[in-house]
């Protein structure tokens, strides 16, 4: 028989998460810190929003680009919280914040075009931008700055060919953050080469130290920012897949005829949920907030203690130790932690090959379990000393 | 500060002053002072334990009694409130708003003992107008925790991305 597959997808090797979910799941007495979703359950009257829009029928497509009573949400929430000014035309809603960042680059990338990807990063960044016919170009980001993306790195992986720059704020999986300052230095470079910024923002309520800036918000950017964001993270709505993009409307046109195509809409009842989460939501998620800050604070704390190297993460719900001095690689020290002491954390190298020597260890888990898993990695390290 | 301690202990009043401080993001000695302070002002009055009885051997029965009462010239409602909270039969008394005056939980062995003491000691008091006694079948929530069983959903993946 013919090789059914295409050349293109052949030379995509899998997420590198996919290797390590598989010794994880032979293991069942393990515990995890590996999670990148909330422990939360979705809010109830969240829930409950979802529950009557299924009792009143309302199990139909919607406009592809998304329910107007959304897209008005959205706005109205990114006026409220980020002082961004949109119209609801500006805005699609999509299958998760992975979609939109999958369309935005298909609508966007011609065969030579570069992306600029920082990393350690989020897995899909790669991929996507290789199934859309770009090439994508890794700038490594450093523990001494707080993997935090600096105006000179930019500036030094730009060529003539370059045409977007991701920039995956606050951070899977170091959560680091950028501030106004840092988000300023880079977006002069981004508009004197006439660059594009496709900002994932999905972890934008989960910001520890002030509040979160887009850099959309920085003077001139609007019109070069693909602002990407979703319901998952801030409302704990992972399993309901939506997410939004706001874009400038030349591209974002293109964006909803490739979701026209593939999509069609994303799925209803999230989509009326997501209105109850927008206009009702804020309370929980300043808790969930909270919440996380304490656990965060709990496990960096832990850290210092065993003498586990961790920078300050400020965003997101994961912490990314150093542990260059145990003189193994990230691979190494994850495996053997699994089988010595049953707990599963994820090897940086996961997020990119610069991502060796560290852990992500997430705290999206209650103190009693972080206290236990905590323990046993302190365990182990004090094995290893 | 102080709600952020509250709503700590609150959830779980066996959490330690360390484990409290760090996840403030304070000093153990700012929470214990915090607490003694609360504590001395009657803004913390106890540290309880929850229990599910329905799960234990021990019989009890938990009933909510509506209490009409004659409020007295210049002592209002407390000093007949006084006189029914002063039992020790007596989980809890509120003052309310609406069609009666106060709502009475009351905690016995058996339904027997909870009807006695409603004939004997509460319905004859003075100032107390009439009563109304509901029993309590099942508690499905209390003090913001489920005492149901729930059925174990599948949950998270132990890895993703």
């Amino acid at each position: 028989m013919r090789d059914p597959l295409s050349k293109l997808i052949r030379t995509i090797p899998p997420s590198g998460i996919r290797k390590f979910f598989d010794i994880v799941s032979e293991m069942t007495d393990a515990i995890s810190l590996g999670v990148g979703e909330p422990d939360f359950d979705t809010p109830w009257h969240i829930r409950e929003e979802g529950i009557y829009s299924l009792e009143q029928g309302r199990t139909f497509y919607t406009s592809n680009a998304g329910l107007k009573e959304l897209k008005v949400e959205i706005t109205r929430y990114l006026k409220r919280r980020q002082q961004l000014v949109y119209s609801p035309d500006d805005v699609i809603v999509t299958v998760g914040g992975s979609e939109a960042i999958d369309i935005a680059l298909r609508a966007m990338l011609d065969p030579g075009d570069e992306v600029l990807i920082p990393q350690p990063s989020y897995v899909s960044y790669v991929p996507c931008t290789q199934l859309a016919g770009g090439t994508p170009v890794i700038i490594e980001l450093k523990e001494e700055n707080e993997f935090r993306l600096t105006a000179d790195e930019l500036e030094e992986a730009i060529t003539d060919k370059t045409k977007i720059l991701v920039l995956p704020f606050p951070n899977n999986p170091t959560g680091a953050i950028m501030e106004r300052k840092d988000l300023e230095a880079i977006a002069k470079v981004i508009i004197e080469h006439d660059l594009y910024v496709i900002s994932d923002e999905i972890y934008s309520e989960l910001t520890y130290s002030g509040e979160h800036v887009s850099i959309a918000s920085i003077p001139g950017m609007q019109e070069r920012t693909i602002l990407i964001n979703g319901f998952s993270k801030a409302y704990a709505m992972t399993g309901w897949r939506l997410g939004y993009a706001v874009a400038p409307s030349r591209i974002l046109e293109q964006m909803v005829k490739i979701h026209q195509f593939a999509i069609m809409c994303a799925p209803t009842v999230s989509q009326y949920a997501a209105v109850e989460a927008l206009s009702k939501g804020d309370g929980e998620v300043r808790k969930m907030r909270e919440s996380y800050d304490q656990r965060r604070r709990f496990l960096l704390e832990e850290f210092s203690k065993m003498g586990l190297d961790c920078f300050t993460p400020y965003g997101a719900f994961y912490a990314f130790p150093s542990i260059k001095r145990f003189g193994m690689t990230s691979e190494e020290f994850a495996e053997r932690l699994l089988r010595e002491q049953k707990v599963a954390v994820v090897p940086g190298t996961a997020f990119g090959a610069c991502g060796e020597g560290f852990l992500r260890i997430s705290y999206a888990y209650s103190i009693e379990d972080l206290k236990l898993a905590l323990g046993r990695i302190g365990e182990f390290v004090r094995t290893l000393n | 500060m102080r709600e952020k301690i509250l709503n700590l202990l609150y959830n779980n009043s066996r959490i330690t002053y360390e484990d409290m401080a760090v996840m403030l993001g304070t000093t153990k000695d700012v929470i214990e002072s915090e607490i003694a302070d609360m504590e001395n002002e009657g803004v913390i009055c106890g540290y309880t334990t929850m229990v599910n009885w329905e799960k234990t051997d021990t019989e009890r029965v938990t009933a909510i009694i509506e209490v009409k009462v004659a409020p007295q010239r210049g002592l209002g409602f407390d000093k007949i409130a006084e006189r029914i909270y002063k039992f020790d039969e007596v989980e809890s008394v509120s003052l309310m708003s609406g069609g009666y005056d106060l709502a009475v939980t009351i905690e016995g062995k058996s339904m027997k003992e909870v009807a006695i003491f409603v004939h004997e000691k509460l319905a004859p008091l003075e100032s107390v107008l009439s009563t109304s006694t509901y029993f309590v079948l099942k508690k499905y929530k209390e003090h913001g925790v489920t005492l149901v069983d729930q059925k174990k959903t599948e949950g998270r993946m132990m890895i993703t991305p």
